[in-house]
């Protein structure tokens, strides 16, 4: 569905050196991608600021050509054939706004419609959806320069989805969005992935998102691709572990081992105890500690994403 | 319930030429209704072109008093009072000034948008400003005709084809209009800023389009120069002659064909640049 080999991108850049000298320095955004991408899979495309993910989304989508390397879209090459791709994909830049500010955003969908000469059915249908699960109804006759940054993202969502596309690219669509927003563009995506014929590439640095929406995670840093995998991978390889936390009645006794499970802090005069899991079910801790402590209060925490994933940002 | 993404694209594939005919007028209609919401912006642009039409037309006049005959340029005191303010009106119809969407959006990279429709953006652009022009017609044109038939006196055509080959030189008029904004808006995409460009359009088109005054003012040599080496006369200066009749029929007809080509010349080059741009374009911003 999407492929990309050694794909490049390298920006000139004039930097001031001396007074009038300028310099021409070159950046680069996207180092030598190599990505194969395939139908139904939901995709989340995350990285540090600067790391080359929109550059990327830009070179999928066909508005910017690459420096060196290849990419394909359904078999086609985006920048060269990109009014046949524009037809088939559903792109969000949530940066921007695909919109037309001075009209109504029911208007623009309309329009919309005859862009992408969409059968009248289809787009009802579709709107008609997209109305229910993303709450339009309320500001469809309001001009999108009015509308705020939230109903505007869900109006973006919706056109990109009119013309029915098998594949997405969403750059931080949640970006700004209130909670209720968020889990509301959230499920909605869910529910669009779950029918399995929509292919989806999203940036975010909300990583609830990824959590929620993707089976497959692609890490990149400076242009380069760091991890590819699912979220389990990830924290399997920075040993990242499920913690058990319990408040005791009583400290532990000393020199106190728990089989499968290690001490990792211990907080309120022995009170409370956090163990880290090494691969055993919480349900043996918990039985093998209860007959031996008295426990008031547990609880069982999974790791943490943004902990393992700062942790990748700064390794690189 | 039909899922969203589930249906296959259908895109009428027996009637292509319909469907691109129903595709340009949806975004013309999109291009009326933007310019539509701006009403004040609409009636102040009226008042304003009337002020200038008075000023305009008193001047013309009095030089037409001091002129051999009362004739400047083969033009009688009717046909210079309906030049000016047809004219007047024609300004906001032919958008000639004022005009840097386009150039505004490459610089923010919002031009992004534009190229994720499977509409090339020429074709998207000249649609939404043949809307914007005829939004014109309806609003700014007859304001200062109107308030011209009030306080002047103007011209009534003679000959039957002139009404329709002003409306034909009007058409051509706004396309080679656009042709030119959108290479002048189009130079942005190699200088970020079309700023300069920008200023040098707004000064060199009044002039040499013949707003400030008629063209035929000039020595006839430099007046046949202009009119075959540049679409700016074919901007402005050509559908004022269909209609005040200055010249016989044919001379008429070979006035409007030559606007004809350069509309088509001015389209086919911004197809041209806009290509060129594609290929070497960095859209800006994350
Ligand atoms: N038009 C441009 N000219 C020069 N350099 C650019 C340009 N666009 C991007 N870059 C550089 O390329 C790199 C990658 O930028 P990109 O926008 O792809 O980052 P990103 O991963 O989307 O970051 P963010 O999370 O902040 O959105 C950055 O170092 C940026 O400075
Ligand atoms: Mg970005």
């Amino acid at each position: 569905m999407i492929q990309m080999r050694e794909l490049r991108k390298d920006f000139t850049v004039r930097v001031k050196a001396g007074r009038l000298r300028r310099e021409k320095r070159t950046v680069s955004a996207v180092d030598g991608i190599d990505l194969t991408i395939e139908p139904g899979e939901m995709v989340g495309y995350i990285g540090p600021n600067g790391a080359g993910k929109s550059t990327t989304l830009k070179m999928l989508t066909g508005v910017l050509s690459p420096s060196s390397g290849e990419v394909s879209v359904f078999g086609l090459t985006p920048v060269p054939q990109r009014t046949r791709l524009a037809l088939r994909i559903g792109v969000v830049f949530g940066q921007r706004s695909q919109l037309w500010w001075d009209l109504p955003l029911g208007e623009s969908f309309r329009l919309l419609r005859h862009i992408y000469r969409v059968p009248a059915a289809e787009h009802e249908a579709r709107l008609r959806r997209c109305r229910g699960l993303l709450d339009l109804d309320a500001f469809l006759d309001t001009p999108v320069r009015q509308l705020s940054l939230g109903q505007r993202m869900r109006g973006e969502l919706t056109a990109a989805l009119l013309h029915g596309p098998r594949v997405l690219f969403l750059d931080e669509p949640t970006i700004g969005l209130d909670v209720v927003s968020k889990q509301a563009v959230r499920s909605f995506l869910a529910e669009l992935g779950a029918s399995g014929d929509v292919t989806l590439v999203l940036t975010t640095h909300d990583l609830a998102d990824i959590e929620r929406l993707c089976d497959r995670l692609v890490v990149i840093d400076h242009g380069r691709v760091v991890h590819d995998g699912t979220i389990e991978a990830l924290h399997a390889r920075y040993g990242s572990r499920r913690s058990l936390v319990v408040e005791l009645d009583e400290p532990l006794p000393p020199g106190f081992t728990l089989p499968g499970a290690s001490v990792t802090g211990v907080e309120a005069d022995g009170h409370r105890v956090t163990f880290a899991l090494d691969g055993s079910s919480s349900g043996a801790a918990v039985a093998a500690l209860v007959a031996v402590a008295s426990v008031r209060d547990l609880s069982v925490v999974e790791p943490d994403i943004e902990d393992v994933v700062a942790r990748l940002y700064q390794a690189g | 319930m039909d899922r969203i993404g589930a249906s296959v694209l259908t895109i009428s594939p027996g009637r292509p030429f319909r469907a691109s005919l129903t595709t340009f007028g949806a975004l013309v209609w999109s291009g009326f209704r933007r310019y539509a919401t701006y009403r004040q912006a609409t009636i102040a642009g009226s008042f304003t072109n009337i002020v200038f039409g008075f000023l305009r037309c008193y001047v013309l006049l009095a030089v037409a008093a001091g002129a051999v005959g009362n004739r400047p340029a083969g033009y009688d005191v009717e046909q210079l009072a309906t030049y000016v303010w047809v004219g007047q009106g024609l300004l906001a119809v032919t958008g000639m000034w004022g005009w840097a969407e386009l150039a505004d959006r490459i610089r923010t990279g919002d031009i992004a948008s534009d190229l994720l429709r499977p509409v090339p953006p020429v074709v998207s652009y000249l649609a939404a400003d043949l809307g914007r022009a005829l939004h014109g017609v309806l609003t700014r044109f007859l304001g200062p005709v109107l308030v011209g038939l009030l306080f002047f006196p103007l011209v009534t055509p003679q000959r039957w084809q002139t009404v329709p080959l002003f409306v034909l030189s009007v058409l051509l008029a706004v396309v080679g209009c656009f042709g030119c904004r959108f290479l002048i808006n189009a130079t942005a995409y190699w200088l970020q800023d079309a700023r300069g460009p920008q200023m040098l359009w707004t000064l060199g088109s009044g002039v040499l389009a013949g707003l400030y005054f008629p063209l035929r003012l000039l020595p006839e040599w430099l007046t046949v120069t202009l009119w075959v080496a540049t679409p700016l006369p074919g901007l402005l200066q050509t559908p004022l002659d269909v209609l005040v009749e200055r010249d016989p029929p044919a001379l008429q007809a070979g006035l409007v064909a030559l606007q004809a080509i350069w509309a088509v010349l001015l389209i086919w080059l911004a197809t041209v640049v806009q290509r060129r741009a594609e290929r070497k374009l960095v859209v800006q911003g994350g």
